[in-house]
């Protein structure tokens, strides 16, 4: 349902990915680890094409963009329609209360009814356990009950496929574990899953799929338990004993 | 003694006089200022403001024309004076066949002029809010337009207003530049009164003083729109 083929980005001179071919199946929740600087992130903004992909090809739900040809802006915009990105700083809109944030797609995107898009969106508060803070600014929540706007936020426009960029990589230690328990339910429910992350918890628990990048390209590749115990690749070793230690 | 008695008298200020005229003065100008600064100012920045958000975003659209045509424009304005620019308007344009009425040209100098000024506000309001704002917009399926409109602006608005503030106040300050031009604003007023009166520094403390009662008005005004607009920020 998601795949990408020979996956190129570059910066400049600057190769971030070079030749990722990656397939995600409905249902599954691939989670992407490895070392900053290694591409985990540029390649999860490559699949709402937030980064332009310089070569290759995205897939998503039958919809294909081949970025080795001209992409109108429509297509993209088509295309993110079918993903939902919930972003390591949270990036809600500040000047709107927490189902205002909720029901901004809805509304705008989707030119859903007003009334019915805040039931659902207040279904949607609910459903992160934050149903008594529909009418909070987001300076007025913590760090753990803004980012489960987000993923609300992004739930709303009923995506395909949910993108999570270290999702609770600012967040205080306390405030982790509720962020990953919505993950984890939504995982449950049977959500299509890309998430770079460093809670290796969460890799072993929920991954069908982990990915272990490093330079831009994905160096291995399997069943979280095969990748955590047993992994082949020196450079997978090294970084895991480093996040143990 | 009457000699003395006469050169007292005469060094005496005459405040009777004096209130008098204030008093008869004072509706003159009043009026001046409520029927041509006032609106002047207030459709001058209204228009201004306008001139200001296209060329703003003329200037971060990229695409090399626009942001030419608006550095132009901000460049000719911001490098010349206003007095010059209301006279080129007004004396200048009927020489190839544009003539203007005295409060229409006002407008327009005073128009332009907001705008150029205003827009470098306006642009770097927009460059003010994080990136991640247009990303997670585009994130959820917006637009550029709808980006920008739903979720940039309310929230440059914010950072711009006491900039605009400063350039509202100004404006109304610099409508008496369209006393020059024939509009019978309140400077005008006044400086009409004292060629009749010969009391110039009565009849221009007066006028000071409404300019400054309409300008202290205003800045109330921008308290009241700060703090409606500071709701969703911590405090």
């Amino acid at each position: 349902m998601l795949s990408i083929q020979q996956l190129h980005k570059s910066f400049g001179d600057l190769e971030v990915l070079n030749g990722i071919d990656l397939k995600v199946e409905q249902g599954k929740v691939v989670v992407v680890v490895g070392p900053s600087g290694s591409g985990k992130t540029t390649l999860l903004r490559c699949l709402n094409i937030l980064e332009t992909p310089t070569k290759g090809s995205v897939s998503i739900e039958g919809q294909t963009l081949d970025f080795d040809q001209k992409v109108s802006k429509k297509d993209i915009r088509t295309l993110r329609r079918k993903t939902g990105m919930v972003f390591q700083t949270y990036n809600l809109f500040p000047h709107k209360t927490a189902l205002e944030n909720v029901i901004e797609g809805p509304i705008t995107v989707q030119k859903v009814d007003k009334s019915e898009a805040k039931e659902k969106g207040i279904h949607l508060l609910e459903k992160v356990g934050l149903g008594d803070k529909v009418d909070y600014y987001p300076f007025q929540l913590s760090g753990g009950q803004q980012q489960r706007v987000g993923i609300a936020r992004a739930l709303a426009m009923d995506p395909e496929v949910m993108l999570f960029d270290e999702p609770t990589s600012a967040l205080d230690p306390e405030l982790v574990g509720e962020v990953l328990r919505v993950m984890k339910e939504l995982a449950q429910e049977g959500m299509t899953m890309v998430v770079v992350t460093h809670e290796m918890g969460f890799a072993k628990d929920v991954a069908d799929e982990v990915i272990f990048m490093d330079n831009g390209s994905i160096v291995e590749r399997g069943k979280p338990g095969h990748i955590f115990s047993n992994p082949k690749n020196e450079r997978t070793r090294k970084f895991l004993n480093l996040i143990n230690e | 003694m009457f000699l003395l008695n006469n050169l007292i008298l005469s060094a005496a200020p005459n405040w009777d006089r004096y209130i008098n005229i204030a008093e008869s003065s004072f509706l003159p100008l009043l009026k001046g200022a409520l029927v041509y600064s006032i609106p002047m100012a207030i459709i001058s920045f209204i228009i201004g403001i306008t001139i200001a958000v296209l060329t703003a975003l003329f200037r971060i659209s990229g695409i090399k024309i626009l942001s030419g045509i608006a550095r132009v424009y901000i460049s000719i304005i911001r490098g010349t004076p206003l007095l010059v620019q209301l006279f080129i308007i007004f004396f200048g344009l009927p020489r190839v066949g544009i003539n203007l009425d005295p409060l229409t040209a006002g407008i327009i100098g005073f128009s332009l002029n907001t705008g150029a000024y205003a827009s470098e506000i306006i642009r770097a309001a927009i460059l003010s809010i994080p990136k991640g704002q247009w990303e997670s917009s585009y994130s959820i399926g917006m637009s550029y337009v709808q980006s920008l409109r739903r979720i940039i602006l309310p929230q440059a608005t914010r950072v711009s207003i006491p900039p605009l503030s400063n350039s509202f106040i100004s404006l109304v300050k610099d409508t008496s530049l369209a006393s020059t031009i024939t509009v019978a604003e309140m400077f005008r007023k006044s400086q009409e009164i004292v060629a009749n009166t010969y009391e110039p520094l009565l009849l221009y403390s007066e006028a000071a003083l409404i300019y400054w009662i309409i300008c202290f008005i205003l800045s109330l005004g921008q308290d009241q729109i700060e703090n409606r607009l500071n709701r969703y920020v911590k405090t």
